[in-house]
């Protein structure tokens, strides 16, 4: 049957089930004798790209991150591609297709992966500029453009994409994005009117504005889009809309060409994918399979496998795929898996709402309270993978299936809830159909225990990512049954963990880093151990970063003392403990920034942040800061950043300390110390609280009793409050549990790692801490406060002695043949009445 | 096939100039060049200084290590990793640098360009 007559295979359309079919067929053909040709054509300019994360696009990602594969790929294996050109007829007779640009190319298999284009309702006015749709990277490019020089956006369609769409509106910086959904509530096909008040509210806090049980009747505006008015008399002026009211299959060229199409849209397809002509398939969301269109990437995928497979010799049903879902909205968890709205006589539904922490869940069971059917998830999707894993696999439930949802509040674990406890078929990932056994293969037998081996070798975690956190807990859980007690070491340099590093440094009396290497490791080091052993080295001696062999171990921001930019200049932070200056300071700061031509902006850590200086100025810039009084900020170190204040009894009427000189006082004590991360501190004057002292690394608020110190706060992506660790202290007291606390984090964290995520994997927790920091139970208190005491009495301001040094000084410039010359590749834009790097050039 | 390709010579620097186990850019010819002295294997290396990442001229400012036994340098920026030897990306991206050949000689760096 393998003759050269029937090898030849025309795909139309290369976006992601075109790309997928592709790449499974030249796997699954390897080695055959005849190989198949393969021709390609795409109607975008652009080879084929993950959709899924088009909003990417936004926050920085380019069109080559979001490539399938590179060009190259397509050379390297003889697919014959054609972009920006779309078929537009096929003559089934003669089994050709004709391409736009004229290409007429024989097949004996078509591909359809035409995908689908952007449902746009008949409303008056759609054809007027500033109305745009959200499907391929030219859409996201034209919405970036208008964007400037709008104010005011709105999205039609409060689904999925639309909830997308109109988060990326505010991302491009308009003043107000609105969502319009004709629906009385968001997400209707996945969620319930509970979740979807509860997620309406979630949303509003997030800046959008929505509007729910909305007909818009017309688009107004002469020529130019500038308002919505709708059947109930309401308008909504805007001044740029995207329409993301549902998809339509691209099946007019399959329809023009006499093939069977489904009056609503989609080429039909039988369980194998085939269409009324069996040399033509159809794939992807132009598919019309179970009599439905499935708009998610995965059973795309699936698709595409299941003809690539029978087009190789192996015969295999497109099954119906489940169509769980979780949005990718940053701020905002929604998930909903299964039957999400079961009801009625053979259904249990629980829920549980928090109106407070705007989190709603609902699951819903068999009536013998046997299996899960499904379920939604808002506000905290933290239990999606497992959740969803329990529906598809029909694991018998716990006795209490409500500790599904609420966690188990009896002590014991969850029977059922463990990754390790779901059967080896379970499909982690769903977008590359990789099972349990899979990973757990991979991951025992072949020790594959990095997620970007696990990448390569089984391609779970590369579609929509979702699955990550699961193949996460799966490495871990498969190590630890294999008894392999799970260290944390560095690299393959180095076969310790920062703990055992650092204690073998100080024993050993090392300070260079290449003692280190030579008497601890082995190699070269590498971007991982290079940094973290600088860190150590600091911590343990606290001498000048850049002196012995230790300026090329340091991370790029240390190594030159500053914050490396976009464009290669840096910004120089001075110190200016707890925000107060002087009025003559913020004059010399004013002439520095002056004579360099740098950008200034007053930072989250109440202190000034010069931006734009070029790596050869540096030098000269902090000799002048230190002539006005100034020394390092180490905002570029893993160090101590800032310890913001509140005025408090200094003027504060409500203040019952004095917070400000207790802030300057910390901020002075622990500056330039280097920890495996950087951290915070605050200090507010009463319990108010204006410093934000309870989202610090340690934060302490003034009573009228002495003070209250707190742990382990942090801001940043994951916010979390500190701990109370002692209340009602003196200065002195408080100091010296700072002290303990700091140098027990210094040694014994991992690298990287801050205070709160510290905390949150020590075993025993704040109660363990407490326990060694204020009761001492290891005895170490005395030596953890001797050790601070000693990296104290070490510092010394670190860009002072790169002035003062000519050998560490001749190492800032860019070119070393021509060290006064800067960088002709540096540009800056325009921002106002100042600069601003310039974008990255793509 | 070989293919033969005509290299010149230019004198880039002095080696005191390249910190070891480091990097330093030089102007040759109106082009920046990276160089790289990896002290502890006694070797030298040169590479375009552009990342091809986010074309950022930085490369030279990176940190130089290794992966087994394949020398390499780390951009500041992403960390996307290099090989010193080929001037292909280690970190699973479809990018490749120039690499140069380089000559120590009376204590001075010399860098071969294509004539
Ligand atoms: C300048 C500043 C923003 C501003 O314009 O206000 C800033 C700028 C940067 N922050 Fe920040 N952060 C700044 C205040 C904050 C704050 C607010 C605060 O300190 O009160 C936070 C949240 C509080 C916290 O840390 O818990 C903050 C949380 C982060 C994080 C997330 C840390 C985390 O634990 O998740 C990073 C990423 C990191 O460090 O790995 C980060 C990283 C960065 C870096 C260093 C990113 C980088 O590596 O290039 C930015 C450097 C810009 C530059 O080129 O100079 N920045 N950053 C602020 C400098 C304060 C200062 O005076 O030193
Ligand atoms: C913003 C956004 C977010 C999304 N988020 C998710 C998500 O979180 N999870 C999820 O599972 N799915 C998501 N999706 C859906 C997912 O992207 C699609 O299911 C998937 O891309 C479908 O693949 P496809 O190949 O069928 O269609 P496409 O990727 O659209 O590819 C079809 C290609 O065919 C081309 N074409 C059409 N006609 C012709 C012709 N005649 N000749 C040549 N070429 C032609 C088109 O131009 C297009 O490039 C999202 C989609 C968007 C737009
Ligand atoms: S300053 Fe901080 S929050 Fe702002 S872009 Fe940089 S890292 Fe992100
Ligand atoms: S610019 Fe080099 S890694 Fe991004």
């Amino acid at each position: 049957m393998n003759t050269q007559n029937n090898r030849r295979i025309v795909v139309l359309g290369n976006g992601m089930a075109g790309y997928k079919f592709c790449e499974k067929l030249i796997a699954k053909q390897l080695g055959s004798a005849i190989p198949f040709t393969l021709t390609v054509f795409g109607e975008e300019p652009r080879i084929a790209y993950d959709r899924v994360h088009l909003s990417a696009y936004f926050a920085g990602k380019t069109a080559d991150d979001l490539a399938l594969a590179p060009e190259s790929w397509y050379t390297d294996n003889n697919i014959q591609l054609y972009l920006s050109d779309p078929v537009i007829a096929i003559d089934r007779d003669r089994k050709e297709v004709r391409s736009h640009h004229g290409h007429v190319v024989p097949y004996d298999y078509l591909i359809f992966a035409t995908g689908s284009s952007a449902f746009v309702p008949q409303i008056p006015g759609v054809d007027k500029d500033g109305v745009f749709v959200y499907r391929t990277l030219e859409d996201l490019d034209l919405i970036r453009t208008y964007a400037t020089k709008a104010r005011h956006g709105a999205v039609l369609g409060g689904g999925l994409l639309g909830l997308e769409a109109a988060n990326a509106l505010l991302d491009l910086g308009l003043e107000a994005a609105h969502v319009v959904e004709f629906a009385p509530r968001l997400m209707p096909r996945q969620i319930d009117a509970a979740g979807s008040a509860i997620l309406q509210r979630r949303l509003e806090d997030l800046g959008l504005q929505i509007h729910l049980n909305k007909s818009t009747q017309q688009l107004t505006g002469d020529g130019v889009i500038n308002g919505m008015q709708f059947a109930d008399g309401s308008l909504l002026s805007i001044d740029m809309l995207v329409i993301s009211a549902g998809i339509r299959p691209r099946d007019e060229l399959a329809k023009r060409s006499g093939l069977d199409v489904h009056p609503r849209g989609g080429i039909v397809v039988d369980n194998f994918l085939q269409t009324s002509d069996p040399a033509i398939f159809a794939i992807g969301e132009c598919a019309l399979v179970h009599s439905m269109i499935y708009g998610l990437v995965a059973p795309a995928y699936d698709m595409a496998d299941v003809v690539a497979a029978r087009l190789t010799g192996t015969e295999r049903e497109f099954q119906p795929f489940d169509m769980s879902t979780k949005l990718k909205l940053i701020g905002v968890d929604v998930a909903s898996f299964g039957d999400a709205f079961a009801e009625g006589d053979d259904c249990r539904t629980v829920c549980y709402e928090n109106k407070a922490k705007g989190v709603y869940k609902r699951i819903n069971i068999s009536a013998d309270g046997t299996t899960l059917l499904g379920g939604i998830l808002v506000g905290d999707a933290a239990e999606y993978n497992q959740l969803l894993q329990v529906c598809k696999n029909k694991t018998i439930l716990p006795p209490d299936p409500e500790d599904l949802i609420l966690g188990n509040r009896g002590g014991e674990d969850v029977p059922g809830a463990g990754v390790m406890s779901l059967p080896d078929e379970a499909l982690i990932c769903s977008c590359e159909a990789v099972t349990k056994a899979q990973l757990c293969h991979e991951i025992g037998e072949n020790g594959q225990t990095t997620i970007d081996a696990l990448k390569k070798s089984t391609k779970a975690c590369t579609g929509c990512g979702g699955c990550t956190p699961m193949v996460k807990d799966l490495i871990q859980a498969v190590q630890k049954q294999q008894g392999v007690y799970v260290r944390n070491v560095l690299c393959e340099h180095f076969d310790y963990t920062r703990q055992e590093l650092l204690d073998l440094a100080k024993i050993n009396q090392l300070t260079t880093y290449g003692a280190v290497l030579d008497t601890l490791g082995k190699g070269d080091g590498c971007e991982v151990c290079k940094p973290a052993v600088a860190s150590i080295l600091a911590s343990l001696w606290n001498e000048n970063i850049l002196e012995k062999d230790r300026a090329p171990i340091q991370d790029s921001n240390d190594r030159y003392l500053a914050n490396l930019q976009r464009g290669g200049t840096y910004s120089v932070v001075p110190r200016i403990p707890g925000g107060e200056i002087t009025p003559d300071k913020l004059i010399a700061i004013g002439q520095v920034a002056k004579q360099y031509g740098l950008y200034t902006k007053i930072t989250g850590g109440q202190r000034i942040d010069l931006f734009g200086a070029h790596v050869g100025d540096l030098p000269a810039i902090w000799e002048q800061l230190i002539a006005a009084g100034f020394e390092s900020g180490h905002a570029y170190g893993k160090a101590l950043r800032t310890v913001k204040s509140c005025v408090g009894t200094t003027w504060c009427r409500f203040g019952v300390q004095d917070s400000v000189s207790f802030a300057i006082e910390i901020e002075n004590r622990y500056k330039g110390i280097r920890a495996p991360h950087k951290f915070k501190s605050g200090v507010s004057g009463c319990v108010r609280e204006c410093a934000e002292a309870q989202s610090k690394d340690f934060g302490i608020i003034a009573t009228d009793k002495g003070w209250n110190l707190y742990v382990g706060g942090n801001g940043g992506a994951k916010p979390q409050h500190a701990h109370l660790l002692v209340s009602d202290v003196d200065k002195a007291t408080c100091v010296k549990l700072i002290d303990r606390f700091l140098m027990f984090y210094i040694k014994t964290a991992d690298p990287l790692m801050r205070t709160a995520t510290w905390i949150n994997k020590m075993e025993g927790g704040i109660t363990y801490l407490k326990a060694v920091v204020v009761e001492d139970s290891l005895g170490i208190a005395a030596e953890l406060e001797g050790e601070m005491d000693a990296l104290i009495a070490n510092y010394s301001c670190e860009w002072k002695a790169v002035v003062e040094s000519p050998a560490l000084r001749q190492r800032f410039t860019h070119f070393v043949n021509a060290p006064t010359l800067k960088d002709p590749t540096v540009q800056f834009a325009p921002m106002r009445d100042q600069i601003q790097a310039q974008d990255w050039i793509r | 096939m070989t293919t033969t390709e005509t290299i010149t010579w230019h004198v880039a620097c002095q080696t005191a100039d390249v910190p070891a186990d480091g990097g330093a850019c030089a102007l040759i010819n109106g082009r920046q060049i990276a160089i790289f002295h990896l002290a502890r294997r006694n070797e030298w290396y040169a590479t375009d200084n552009q990342c091809p990442h986010r074309q950022q001229m930085i490369l030279s400012r990176g940190m130089t290590g290794s992966v087994g036994d394949e020398p390499k340098v780390a951009c500041p920026f992403h960390k996307k990793a290099f090989s010193l030897k080929t001037g292909a990306c280690l970190s699973g991206d479809d990018y490749q640098i120039d690499t140069f050949a380089v000559r120590i000689e009376n204590g001075m760096v010399y860098i071969g360009l294509p004539a």
